[in-house]
């Protein structure tokens, strides 16, 4: 049978694709250019018995997705750059206290009010290190509106298997850009639901590691009564400053992504068997990139594409492999360099690195990609 | 025959941080009595705290506890109580977190008229953080941040909450303990948002600062200020000068949020349908 098809904007896409993944509470407050996903939810979530609260404020936003996924709802909250700043302390209680939400950013000019229609990418290293303290991230760049539908599936799904905020970038450019998209149907893309607690309420601890790294979380409301705090705590929830149960805590939630990685990494390769230069893009830049590519081997340049999709945590362990074989890495974003600083990092520089910066609100162009090549080589 | 306080009491964690002569510890009494004479199950209550030392009392009490950010949690029991609108969500607190960083969140879930009661206790002072001055600081006051007196006027929570449209608003203060759980209940038994201020004491940061030698005399401070509100339409503005209102200061009936959430989703599913 033909799949339904659907000409919708990247915003609304993530939208539905939210919802695909079974989530039944959103709270956002209204900024542009991720409004549209608020404005979706609004719409659908209580046609399904959902809720859709709009808060006084971002930071309300976050907490009331937090309330709401200690329930047992997949929660979920969209903004962008003042709204996300604003987001960051609780984003780290989401971290500590290991509840999981989806946060889609769709990442404009800045700091500050800086631009508000304009597109950016200038956030991934604020994924990454945006809340204080050490603490676990993953941060996905999906590039066109059918992989945004479905790597906001996947978002949830990892939300819900690794028990922390999961962070979704988009830009105002693929935001808002329109695609046909085919609507998956039930069953096509895999859904995980939360695992429940199956010991005896009595005996029940919300960072039990004995039940291994990623302890079940059980829900208000239910058997299960716990408590849930932000200050350091023990396997029973309660706070602690004792130096090795503190220690023995923040080791254990790094080490749901370390350990991890290789599920959750994602990245495509474009063109790499043989490439010299490799181009590492990402989100709505992949797209100029992937036609650099193209140009520049008309040009006789073995050029490829290294897409990663998760930005956090960095598939590294393929970059270095690639890094290996390559006279060049070029990275174009929208910033003025960023991820560049995390592939200097695990490359170590074998080969010469190379930043294209854009901040002026327009998109990096294929051309301008080409010509910075051609320059470097 | 004794309250059993224990039934409600989360065992272990006792001892609890507060000093001693702190108000915190009788409003926590009055609040399980409260829970206990409207039944409230252990499994359907959560209790949401913010950051400071009347936002540790959830780490106390047997039942959803949920200990938040500074200032927060109101928004979080905003998105249990609409996740799960049949939970009983109570938050609790200081005037710091809920007057000063949380003022936003509070006077929206009041025009909410969410169904939640809150629990504010004001010792008039950030106790946690070392007796930094509060929203709710008397003006010429000493703090370890208004070395010279402070300058600010104050809230008062009550009228606050009222203007942004609580429906069910009390005060009372640590003194008068047995008050604390009848307006607690009350607060339960109101649907839509109640607040109960207790007026309390730090001892440790605010009493020995402005010259109180002893818990005692700031206790007996709260009990002289205290004007029943049945009372105060008999007194003179001269002898009201300085003193607070006491018992149910405001209730109303108004739709509440959830209910009003469910007719949304009612009204949307019917709009799907045609
Ligand atoms: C965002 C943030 N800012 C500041 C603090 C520091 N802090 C912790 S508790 C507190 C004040 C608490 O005062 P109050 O709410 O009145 O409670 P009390 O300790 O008096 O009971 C402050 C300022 C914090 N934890 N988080
Ligand atoms: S510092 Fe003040 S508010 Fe905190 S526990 Fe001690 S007396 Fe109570
Ligand atoms: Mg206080």
């Amino acid at each position: 049978m033909a799949k339904k098809v659907a000409l919708l904007q990247g915003n609304e896409a993530c939208a539905y694709g939210a919802l695909y993944a079974g989530c039944s509470f959103f709270g956002g407050y209204p900024i542009t250019p991720s409004t549209e996903v608020a404005e979706v939810m609004s719409v659908e979530l209580p046609k399904v018995g959902g809720t859709f609260i709009q808060m006084e404020d971002e930071i309300g936003a976050m907490a009331s997705i937090l309330g709401a996924a200690l329930t047992g709802a997949k929660a979920f909250t969209a903004t962008s750059g003042p709204g996300m700043s604003l987001k960051q302390e609780l984003i780290g209680y989401a971290c500590i206290a290991e509840i999981p939400c989806v946060i889609v950013n769709v990442m404009r000019g800045g700091p500050s009010t800086g631009m508000p229609t304009g597109p950016s990418q200038s956030d991934v290293m604020q994924a990454r290190w945006g809340t204080h303290g050490d603490h676990p991230a993953i941060a996905i760049a999906p590039s066109s509106c059918q992989e945004i539908f479905s790597e906001t599936v996947r978002a949830f799904n990892l939300a819900e298997t690794y028990r922390m905020p999961v962070q979704i970038l988009l830009d105002e450019i693929n935001g808002h850009m329109r695609e046909r998209i085919e609507l998956p149907e039930p069953g096509d893309l895999e859904v995980v639901n939360r695992q429940q607690p199956t010991v005896a309420p009595e005996d029940y601890k919300p960072y039990d590691h004995a039940q291994g790294d990623i302890p079940p979380l059980a829900s208000f409301g239910s058997e299960y009564r716990y408590h849930v705090t932000g200050l350091n705590k023990a396997a029973d929830g309660f706070p602690t400053s004792k130096p090795e149960l503190v220690d023995a805590e923040e080791r254990r939630q790094l080490r749901k992504i370390e350990a991890n990685r290789s599920l959750i990494e994602k990245n495509e390769e474009y063109r790499l068997e043989d490439a010299e230069v490799i181009l590492v893009a990402y989100g709505t830049i992949s797209r100029s990139a992937r036609s650099a590519v193209d140009h520049l081997r008309k040009d006789g340049i073995k050029a490829g594409l290294f897409r990663p999709i998760t930005l956090w945590p960095f598939p590294e362990k393929r970059m270095t492999d690639l890094a290996e074989q390559a006279r060049a890495i070029v990275v174009p974003e929208m910033n003025l360099g960023q991820l560049i600083l995390e592939i200097e990092r695990v490359t170590r520089r074998v080969c010469p690195v190379a930043g294209i910066g854009r901040v002026d609100g327009e998109p990096i162009t294929p051309a301008q990609i080409v010509a910075k090549v051609k320059e470097i080589l | 025959m004794a309250f059993d306080y224990e039934q409600y009491l989360r065992p272990g964690k006792l001892p609890h941080i507060w000093c001693p002569g702190c108000g915190h510890g009788i409003v926590m009494k009055g609040l399980l009595r409260a829970i206990d004479r409207c039944g409230l199950q252990k499994n359907n209550t959560a209790i949401v705290s913010g950051t400071g030392c009347a936002s540790r009392l959830p780490g106390y009490v047997d039942f959803n506890t949920l200990h938040t950010a500074h200032g927060r949690a109101v928004a979080f029991a905003t998105g249990i109580k609409m996740a799960r609108p049949e939970m009983d969500v109570l938050v609790v607190g200081g005037d710091g977190d809920g007057i000063a960083i949380g003022g936003n969140h509070f006077i929206h879930a009041c025009r909410r008229n969410i169904d939640m009661t809150y629990v504010l206790m004001n010792n008039y002072i950030y106790g946690m953080t070392g007796g930094q001055f509060s929203p709710c600081t008397p003006t010429g006051d000493r703090t370890s941040t208004t070395p010279y007196g402070n300058p600010d006027p104050i809230f008062d929570v009550a009228k606050l909450a009222i203007g942004a449209g609580a429906t069910f608003v009390a005060r009372t203060t640590a003194f008068h303990a047995t008050q604390i759980d009848k307006l607690i209940t009350a607060g339960l038994r109101h649907k839509g948002m109640a607040v109960i201020e207790v007026l309390d004491d730090c001892p440790t940061t605010f009493g020995r600062r402005n010259k109180f030698r002893s818990v005692v005399e700031m206790m007996k401070r709260l009990k002289d200020i205290a004007v029943p509100v049945q009372t105060a339409g008999q007194m003179s503005p001269e002898q009201l000068q300085g003193k607070i209102l006491t018992g149910i200061l405001h209730q109303e009936h108004k739709p509440e949020y959830c209910d009003q959430y469910q007719q949304v989703i009612a009204r949307a599913q019917t709009a799907a349908k045609s």
